[in-house]
C-alpha cells in the first residue's frame, strides 16, 4: 500500500490550535476578571429579573 | 417615571406548547416503532415508508426539531416577554413563525418516509425544505431581536444571551452544512465531498447538539428553574462564565465524531482538545442549577415540575461528562459505532430535553389556564414512570455498547477474530427488547401527561389578555463612572449577538480553512475514479433507503478491523462522495470494503430476503427494489450536477451517461442469470447491486498493481 496520509502535511498547521487556544485563554482570562471585580449589586439584581416580573395570578 | 401598559402574547405560547406536546408524542412512537425493529424487522410490513432507514431520520428530526423546536419556541416566548416587559414585537411574524415551523415539519415527515433525503444526518431534509427553514429561522430572529429592541428592561438577563447565540449560531451552521446542488425539485447533492463532507456535516452534527438541544435549553434552565423555585439563580457571575465558556468551546468539538477515521490527524486532536475543556463550563451549568434549589429542596418534593427540572439537570450533567470521556480516543475506538452512543444521546434526549419540556408544561400550563394541574398524583405516576423508563432504556443500551464493542475486537489465541459479526448482532437482540420497553414506559408517561394536560385546559379559562406594566426606557443609557466592557454587550443585544457569532466563527473558520485548502493538496489517487452512472443511481438509492443508519463506509486503522472488513479507509477514497456516507453506528457490519465480497446473486437474494444469505440477521426485506424501475431520465441531471461540483466526467458525458448505465445493468443482469436469477436489467435492486459491489474496490486494485 503506498497511499500516505496526505492531509497531515499541511506546512505550518500546528499554528491553527495555538491560536485557538490562545483566544480562548485571552478571552476566558478577560470574562473572569470583569465576573470576579464586577459590582455585586448589578449581578444581584440581574439574577433577580425572572423573579421579579409581575405576577398576575 | 409614566408607566406603559401592554399585554403579553400568550396565545402564541399556548399554540407552541400544544404542538410540542403532539410532536412529542409522535416523535417518540416513531422511536418505539424503530426501536421494535431492531428485534422484529418485519414490522416494517415490507413497505418502504415504514422501513427503519426511513423512520429513524424521521424520529430524530422529528424528536429534535418538532419536539424539542416548539418546546424551545414556547419557552423563548413566555420568558423572553417578561423579561423584558414586552409583547412580542408583531404577531403577524409570531403567526407566520408558528405556522411555518409547523408546516416544515409536516413536509419533513412526507418526504423522509417517501425517501427524500440528503443523507447527512439530522440534515435529512432536501433543498427546499432547507430554504424554508432558513426563512422561518429569519422570521423568528426578527421577532426576537425586533421584541429586543422595543423592551423596557435595560439589560438582558442572561437566558437572553443563551437564545441569541441559539438564533445566530444555528443559522451559521444550517446554511453552511447546507449548500448543496439541486439535481431536481427533491434531490440534491452536498457541494461537499468526502473528507470535507464529514467535517462540515460532524461541525454542524455536533452542534446541532449544542445550539438546538443544550444552550436554547439552557436559557429555559436559567429562566424557568428560578422561576418555579422562586429564588434567584445560584450565582449569575458563574451563569456569565458558563455563556462564554461554553459557546466557545462547543463550535470546536465537532471533530470527536470522526475520531480514527480519515480526518486530519490534527483535527481530531483539536476535537478531543475541546470536548474535554467542555466539560468545566457544562458542569458549571449542571451546579449552578442545582445550587440554585439549595435550601429549598422541601419545594421539590412538593412541586412536581421541579422534580422534572432536578433530574433534567442532573441528566445534562450526566451527558456532559459523559461526552467528553467519549472524545478520549481511547475511549471514543471501544464506543464509537455502538450502541453506547445511543444510550449517550438518549440520556441528553429523555433526560434532558424531555423532562425539562416536561417540567415547564407541568408549571405552564395550569398558569395559561389560571387553574390547578388536574392531578399532582397522575404527574408523580409519569415522574416515576419517566425516570425508570430512562434507565431502563440506557441500561441495556450501554451493556449492549460494551459488549458489542468487546466482541468485534475480541481474537482468539490463534490470532483470529473469534466471532462472526452476525454473532454481535444476535447477541444484541434482549438489549434491543429491553430498551423498547424502556421507550415505551417514557411514551406512557408522556401520554399520561398529555391526558393530565388536557384535563388541566378543560377545566381552566384561557388567560387570553395578561397585562403589565413598566417604564419606558427613555433617553441614552447614563453609564456609570466605573463602568465595563462587559456591560457595554449586556445592554446592547446587537453587540451581544455580534461577538457570539464571531466568537463561534472563529471556531469554525479554524477548524475548516486548512481543510478547504486540501482539496488541491490531494494528490489524485489514480485507482480511484468517479462512480459510473448506473452506480451513482445505485448510491443513491442506497442514500435513499437510509442505510447508512445502520452500515459505516469507514474502516478504522484498528487490527480487529482490518481483520474483518480489510484495508482502512484513506481520505483519498472519498473525493467524489457527495455527500459522504461513513455512517455512524454499526447495526449491520461496515460497508466499505464490500465490493467483490460476495457475488451479485448474493446481494439480490440478500435485498429479496436478508436471512436467507445471513441466518439471524435482522436487517429489514426490501421486495420493493427488486419490482421498482430505476428512474433512468434523472441520470442525466445527475451527471451534469456532479460535473458542476468537480467530478472529473468527461467532456459531455452526460449525453453517453445512459448507454453506458444500459450496458453495466445488462452485464450485472447476466451475471445474475448464471445463478439463476432472472430479473430485467432495468430494476433498482441491479443498481443498487452495481454499487456495493464497487465499494472499495478502487483501492483494492491498486493494492494488486503493488503486489505485482
Amino acid at each position: 500500500m503506498k497511499f500516505k496520509n496526505y492531509l497531515e502535511s499541511i506546512t505550518g498547521i500546528g499554528i491553527y490550535p495555538l491560536i485557538s487556544l490562545l483566544i480562548f485563554v485571552v478571552f476566558f482570562g478577560l470574562v473572569t476578571f470583569y465576573v470576579i471585580k464586577g459590582n455585586k449589586k448589578h449581578f444581584e439584581k440581574l439574577s433577580n429579573l425572572p423573579i421579579n416580573d409581575n405576577e398576575t395570578n | 417615571m409614566e408607566l406603559q401598559k401592554f399585554q403579553y402574547d400568550n396565545k402564541t405560547v399556548k399554540m407552541f406548547a400544544y404542538a410540542t406536546i403532539l410532536w412529542g408524542l409522535v416523535g417518540m412512537l416513531v422511536g418505539l416503532i424503530a426501536a421494535i425493529q431492531l428485534y422484529l424487522p418485519a414490522a416494517n410490513m415490507s413497505l418502504p415508508y415504514t422501513t427503519f432507514g426511513r423512520l429513524r431520520p424521521l424520529h430524530t428530526n422529528a424528536v429534535i426539531f418538532a419536539f424539542v423546536g416548539n418546546g424551545i419556541f414556547m419557552g423563548v416566548y413566555y420568558s423572553l416577554q417578561r423579561l423584558l416587559k414586552a409583547r412580542m414585537f408583531s404577531d403577524l411574524l409570531s403567526k407566520i413563525h408558528f405556522w411555518g415551523w409547523q408546516l416544515i415539519i409536516v413536509l419533513a415527515a412526507a418526504t423522509l418516509i417517501m425517501g427524500k433525503t440528503t443523507g447527512k444526518e439530522y440534515a435529512e431534509l432536501e433543498w427546499p425544505i432547507d430554504i424554508l427553514i432558513t426563512l422561518v429561522w429569519v422570521v423568528f430572529g426578527w421577532n426576537m431581536f425586533g421584541t429586543i429592541i422595543r423592551r423596557r428592561e435595560r439589560h438582558l438577563y442572561v437566558a437572553i444571551w443563551f437564545y441569541i447565540a441559539t438564533f445566530v449560531t444555528v443559522a451559521m451552521l444550517h446554511i453552511v452544512n447546507s449548500i448543496e446542488i439541486p439535481v431536481s425539485f427533491w434531490k440534491s447533492y452536498s457541494w461537499y465531498a468526502g473528507v470535507q463532507d464529514a467535517l462540515v456535516q460532524w461541525w454542524y452534527g455536533h452542534n446541532a447538539v449544542a445550539f438546538f438541544l443544550t444552550t436554547p435549553y439552557l436559557g429555559l434552565m436559567y429562566y424557568f428553574l428560578p422561576k418555579i423555585a422562586q429564588r434567584p439563580v445560584y450565582s449569575y457571575r458563574l451563569s456569565i462564565i458558563h455563556f462564554w465558556a461554553l459557546i466557545f468551546l462547543y463550535i470546536w468539538a465537532g471533530p470527536h465524531h470522526l475520531l480514527y477515521t480519515s480526518v486530519p490527524d490534527w483535527a481530531q486532536s483539536l476535537g478531543v482538545v475541546f470536548s474535554v475543556m467542555l466539560i468545566a463550563p457544562s458542569w458549571g451549568g449542571m451546579i449552578n442549577g442545582l445550587l440554585t434549589l439549595r435550601g429549598a429542596w422541601d419545594r421539590v418534593r412538593d412541586n412536581v415540575g421541579l422534580k422534572f427540572l432536578v433530574v433534567a439537570v442532573t441528566a445534562y450533567g450526566m451527558a456532559t461528562f459523559e461526552g467528553p470521556m467519549l472524545s478520549l480516543k481511547n475511549v471514543n475506538a471501544v464506543a464509537h459505532y455502538t450502541d453506547w452512543i445511543v444510550a449517550h444521546v438518549h440520556v441528553g434526549a429523555l433526560g434532558w430535553n424531555g423532562f425539562m419540556t416536561f417540567g415547564i408544561l407541568y408549571w405552564l400550563i395550569p398558569r395559561l389556564f389560571q387553574t390547578k394541574l388536574y392531578s399532582e398524583k397522575l404527574a408523580n405516576m409519569h415522574f416515576w414512570i419517566g425516570t425508570l423508563g430512562i434507565v431502563l432504556y440506557a441500561v441495556p443500551m450501554y451493556w449492549a455498547g460494551f459488549m458489542q464493542s468487546s466482541m468485534w475486537k475480541d481474537f482468539t489465541p490463534e490470532g483470529q477474530l473469534k466471532w462472526q459479526f452476525m454473532d454481535t448482532v444476535t447477541k444484541m437482540i434482549p438489549f434491543y427488547i429491553a430498551r423498547s420497553v424502556g421507550g415505551a414506559l417514557f411514551l406512557v408517561g408522556a401520554i399520561l401527561m398529555t391526558y393530565n394536560l388536557i384535563k388541566t385546559i378543560k377545566v381552566g379559562t384561557f388567560l387570553e389578555i395578561e397585562e403589565d406594566q413598566a417604564p419606558a426606557l427613555v433617553g441614552e443609557y447614563q453609564s456609570h463612572s466605573k463602568d465595563h466592557w462587559h456591560r457595554w454587550i449586556e445592554r446592547k443585544p446587537i453587540q451581544l449577538m455580534i461577538v457570539s457569532l464571531v466568537v463561534v466563527a472563529i471556531g469554525g473558520l479554524i477548524e475548516f480553512v486548512p481543510v478547504f485548502l486540501v482539496k488541491s493538496n490531494i494528490p489524485t489517487i489514480v485507482s480511484v475514479k468517479p462512480y459510473t452512472p448506473l452506480e451513482l443511481q445505485g448510491r443513491d438509492i442506497y442514500i435513499r433507503e437510509g442505510c447508512y443508519t445502520c452500515h459505516s463506509q469507514m474502516v478504522r486503522p484498528f487490527r480487529s478491523e482490518t481483520a474483518r472488513y480489510g484495508e482502512y479507509s484513506k481520505a483519498g477514497e472519498f473525493v467524489y462522495d457527495h455527500p459522504f456516507q461513513w455512517g455512524s453506528k454499526r447495526t449491520g457490519p461496515d460497508l466499505a470494503r464490500e465490493g467483490g465480497k460476495y457475488p451479485d446473486s448474493w446481494h439480490y437474494n440478500h435485498m429479496l430476503d436478508p436471512t436467507s444469505m445471513s441466518p439471524g440477521s435482522v436487517m429489514p426485506t426490501y421486495p420493493w427494489l427488486l419490482e421498482d424501475q430505476l428512474d433512468a431520465n434523472s441520470t442525466i441531471a445527475k451527471i451534469k450536477a456532479m460535473k458542476r461540483l468537480g467530478v472529473p466526467y468527461p467532456e459531455g458525458y452526460e449525453n453517453n451517461a445512459i448507454k453506458d448505465m444500459e450496458a453495466q445493468a445488462k452485464e450485472i443482469a447476466a451475471n445474475l442469470k448464471k445463478d439463476g436469477i432472472e430479473t430485467l436489467p432495468d430494476r433498482e435492486i441491479v443498481a443498487l447491486i452495481s454499487y456495493l459491489q464497487r465499494l472499495g474496490k478502487d483501492i483494492k486494485a491498486e493494492g494488486l498493481k503493488a503486489q505485482k
